[in-house]
């Protein structure tokens, strides 16, 4: 008879180190280099079971995403739950089309010939997500993943354990198996499966992290999309609607997961002078959309996690902004709850200013003329975001040419996401390569050139003996001038 | 040798002249590119001299694969950089009325690029010529294995190009690993996938996107022809192998693959190419380049040091000492776990490899590494299909060889071990850009439900916006649709 030990040893999980990572992989490279992922059929059949896994799991997902953020079910469903279905819809609908090689021009040098751009998959893919959008972030990159034909593991983030457990569930049973796999852990888990040599890696997350990721990837020469983050500056002119304004910049900063989004507004710059109407407005809207007391409002997160927690009360526990603090600052650790905060003129040295807050806490920089702020935002790390809020048309101009960040929005914040036809990603610090809709399937294809020649038209220019005569000919070829070639073949020129 | 104070205050200045926004001009990059021109232009001569100093090349050779291609690079980049620098416009559903969008190209910033030596002027001009028409300051490492066109472009680029915005820093492998310690917006890396690592690894510290264009062991699929393209396709062969540079070329061919039965017309065909394009004897061979310095010049000697692999010579195998020359080399099946069948050649030995039927081919390609190209000859129209569905590369050429090249609206990169990222034509600009997404709102027409506090009124107006059902958010307005309790 076993022994009870003997018993607990045999039910519990398995640890995934490094063996198991490599048996994980040999199994997705198997299925990948069987050919099964290659086909419409199988991408459209996956991408149709994760749309039904949506529809059928919406009230479960919202439990994880209560359970890990507290996230309120309207922010669950238009942030993620929609967006993710609109994401696999579109896919659904143009993947024929992104599947077709594109046709390329060919020049009077390679005469007669054809050219094409034909899209493969990379093979073997990692997705690596974060825990702030566990859903969007972690199925996202999923989808263009399937859609280009790629065997895919996901490692969502530990730090929101339901989503990640539901997730895990839910890819199983709707997903195939043989070649998409979820795999759950922390930095253990992580580490090994970066060691394993991917064909491509789509990490989102922060910089620190990025790095490793990057350094790992390589040592197999692996691409990589880095999603990262940064302060996403919101420059507010004076003349603007406001209250429109205002209603936008509240919304896009705590009715969006409280403030933890990669490219929620981190902090405001705006003139000395208009700060006090603006500031008014804030307060105002704050009310309107959360209530007089916004740490028990249900319309609003909570902070993700102990550890983030902690980091966001240092940031307001810095000395440097102690009496700048002019709205909010309450804190209960016990329901990981910060209210929404408006710090004023926080110095540039505080910690607020230096790292990305990814919470409830906004400071307000004030300039003396708005154009500052364009310098202001420049001399800073390149954000995933810039916003702007101008009714002048040469502080649009101004600020979209010399403003660089990964995404711009003039009036409005975050709303580019939703925007399937614009790339997303970052630049500089905030990250390289982009996705959604078709730039989703761009970032885990190959564009394999195709040239088609036929065995008429070789000019004997190309091969040696050389002469100089030759010489002539080549020239004109490669010009592309018709006349220089029949130049050169009169012995001209 | 540069020391890294020179480099420092370098880096320093190319970082103020981009700050200073001079490099964002149209007017400013055509300037550039206009320059370019009239550099290879003027010093066509040396150029030629310089190339058959460094790498033995003939100018035809030179013309054909540096010269001419620097030319037409940069012509093409003139032609086409007003709309390469437009912004992208398009359409936005109707939800997000009104508001338009576009996408923006715009420069890193300060870019670093290191040339290799097999092309040491196409492979530092041509990137360069991208990062310039991306509006990008440069810093431009050309090879030390190619030392007199090194100093030439030293020497001769600061009295074309704007001297505070493009700079060529000298020197090994100590500048360059001083270079990568540097923070850049973008590293443009032609070379070893050894070397290739390291780069990458240096580039992580800082977040710093990377073009890896490396190589591989470029394969020649080669079906059985009827004779009157054999002689063409065999020519191509030829020229693909021992044409570019002897062989030290990323794209170059590396290896063919035949059907056993076809081997030895194959191989007949080829000797008889060979002699008319190079002649047969290796202290006067033509139009045939010297391998670039003593050291490769021994790893390749060292390929065929193995009796094994030394048995398989059918044709060659003379090397000259004193010129750095060796004769094109073909052998017939080399044993497969020898070193000239599993590392890259990068040089004048040609290993054929048989096969029963050349089906068989696709499987022995994908047993190696993704390489930069891969060639096939074939006419069989399913087989074609066969080898682009099955077969992974940077490009596929079909029926030639090396002249995807020139074919400036055809990306030009690797994958997998090849290599990541791509350039050429409007790939080069793109390469050196950041694609920034510009949405554009007005204050009208501000959907309310998108905003808390939340109630079950919000959440159908937004699902119905989701799905664009703009009869079913009107409806909801108008109170003519109910909300559902659940």
């Amino acid at each position: 008879m076993a022994s009870e030990e003997q018993v607990k040893n045999s039910t519990a999980p398995a640890v995934f180190n490094t063996d198991a990572a490599n048996c994980l992989t040999k199994e997705l490279r198997s299925t990948f280099l069987a050919g099964k992922t290659k086909s419409y059929e199988w991408r459209s059949s996956q991408l149709k079971s994760l749309l039904k896994m949506l529809d059928d799991s919406e009230k479960q997902i919202c439990d994880a995403l209560f359970s890990d953020l507290a996230k309120p079910e309207m922010e669950a469903y238009i942030h993620e739950i929609a967006m993710i279905k609109s994401s696999c819809k579109v896919a659904l609908k143009k993947l024929k089309d992104w599947m077709k090689p594109e046709k390329a021009k060919t020049n009077l040098g390679t005469f007669p010939s054809s050219a094409e751009i034909v899209p493969e998959p990379l093979g073997v893919v990692l997705v690596i997500s974060a825990w702030n959008y566990p859903l969007l972030l972690s199925v996202d990159p999923v989808i263009g993943a399937i859609a280009a034909g790629n065997a895919v593991v996901l490692k969502p983030s530990e730090l929101a354990p339901a989503m990640s457990s539901l997730l895990a569930k839910l890819l199983g049973k709707y997903l195939d198996n043989s070649a998409i796999k979820v795999v759950e852990g922390a930095v253990n888990e992580t580490s090994a499966l970066l060691e394993q040599k991917w064909d491509k890696i789509f990490y989102t997350g922060n910089g620190r992290v990025a790095r490793i990721v990057m350094a790992a990837a390589a040592k197999n020469l692996t691409p990589v999309v880095l999603e990262l983050g940064g302060k996403s500056p919101v420059l507010v002119d004076s003349n603007i609607d406001l209250a429109v304004t205002s209603r936008r910049i509240v919304g896009g900063k705590w009715g969006t997961n409280n403030g933890q989004a990669c490219v929620g507004p981190d902090y405001i710059i705006t003139t000395k002078q208009y700060a006090p109407v603006l500031i008014d407005s804030l307060k105002h809207n704050l009310v309107k959309f959360f209530g007089e007391d916004p740490m028990n409002s249900p319309d609003i997160s909570r902070i993700g996690h102990d550890r983030h927690f902690d980091r966001l009360k240092k940031l307001l526990d810095d000395d440097k902004i102690s009496g700048k603090i002019i709205h909010g600052g309450q804190t209960d650790k016990s329901s990981l709850k910060i209210a929404p905060t408006i710090v004023l003129d926080a110095p540039e040295d505080s910690l607020i200013m230096s790292e990305e807050i990814f919470g409830p806490l906004l400071p307000i920089v004030t300039v003396e003329k708005i154009e500052d702020g364009i310098e202001f935002i420049n001399t800073r790390p390149k954000p995933l975001a810039a916003y702007l809020f101008t009714n002048n048309k040469q502080l649009k101009e101004a600020f979209v040419s010399n403003v660089s960040a990964g995404g711009v929005v003039i009036n409005d914040v975050t709303l580019h996401l939703m925007v399937d036809t614009l790339p997303f990603g970052g630049v500089g610090e905030s990250g390289m390569g982009a996705y959604h809709g078709k730039f989703s399937f761009d970032a885990f294809s190959h564009k394999k050139a195709v040239l088609y020649r036929s065995f008429y038209g070789d000019a004997p220019a190309r091969y040696p003996p050389y002469t100089p005569g030759k010489l002539r000919l080549l020239k004109a070829l490669l010009d592309g001038s018709l006349f220089g070639i029949i130049r050169a073949l009169f012995g001209f020129s | 040798m540069t020391d890294d104070h020179e480099i420092r205050r370098s880096v320093e200045e190319l970082r103020l002249t981009f700050k200073s926004g001079k490099t964002r001009s149209g007017d400013w990059r055509k300037a550039q590119l206009r320059a370019i021109l009239r550099l290879v232009h003027e010093n066509e001569d040396t150029l030629f001299r310089l190339l058959e100093l460094e790498l033995g090349k003939h100018p035809v050779e030179s013309y054909r694969d540096e010269v001419g291609v620097i030319k037409k690079s940069a012509d093409h980049a003139l032609a086409c950089i007003d709309q390469w620098m437009s912004p992208k416009k398009g359409r936005l559903p109707l939800v997000f009325f009104p508001a338009s969008r576009k996408v923006l190209s715009e420069p890193l910033g300060v870019v670093l690029i290191i040339g290799s030596w097999n092309f040491p002027i196409t492979l530092t001009l041509d990137p360069l010529i991208g990062a310039i028409s991306a509006g990008n300051t440069v810093v431009l490492k050309p090879s030390e294995l190619s030392p007199n066109c090194a100093s030439f472009l030293a020497n001769v680029l600061p009295s074309y190009l704007d001297p505070k915005a493009v700079k060529v820093i000298e020197g090994g492998r100590e500048v360059a690993h001083q270079l990568l310690e540097y923070k850049w917006d973008k590293i443009f890396f032609t070379g070893s996938p050894k070397v290739g690592k390291i780069v990458m690894a240096a580039a992580a510290k800082n977040l710093t996107p990377v073009t890896l264009e490396l190589g591989g062991k470029c394969p020649v699929i080669f079906d059985s022809l009827p004779n009157s393209d054999l002689k063409v396709a065999v020519k191509r062969v030829a020229s693909g192998k021992w044409g570019a540079c002897a062989g030290q070329a990323c794209i170059g061919i590396d290896y063919v693959i035949v059907e056993h039965k076809f081997a030895s017309t194959l191989i007949e065909q080829l000797k008889k190419t060979i002699k008319i394009f190079y002649g047969d004897d290796v202290k006067n061979l033509k139009n045939h380049s010297k391998i670039i310095n003593k050291n490769h010049f021994d790893r390749l000697r060292s390929f065929l040091e193995d009796p094994a692999v030394a048995n398989c010579i059918v044709y060659g195998g003379s090397f000259d000492d004193t010129s750095l020359i060796i004769e094109p080399t073909i052998l017939l099946d080399p044993p497969l776990d020898a070193a000239i069948m599993n590392e890259e050649i990068f040089g004048p030995l040609l290993p054929i490899i048989t096969v029963d039927n050349i089906e068989e081919s696709v499987e022995f390609v994908n047993s190696k590494p993704k390489p930069l190209a891969l060639y096939a000859f074939t006419k069989n129209e399913n087989f074609k299909k066969r080898i682009l569905a099955e077969t992974s590369s940077g490009s596929v050429t079909f029926n030639d060889t090396m002249i995807q090249f020139v074919c400036d609206d055809l990306p030009f990169g690797g994958v997998g071990q090849s290599g990541f990222g791509r350039y050429h034509g409007k790939y080069s600009f793109n390469t050196f850009s950041h694609e920034k997404a510009v949405l554009e709102r007005s204050f009208y027409f501000e959907l309310e439900p998108r905003h808390p506090p939340w109630s079950r009124f919000k959440l159908e107006f937004l699902r119905a916006a989701y799905n664009y059902n703009y009869v079913g958010m009107l409806l909801l307005c108008l109170g003519l649709k109910r909300v559902s309790k659940s």
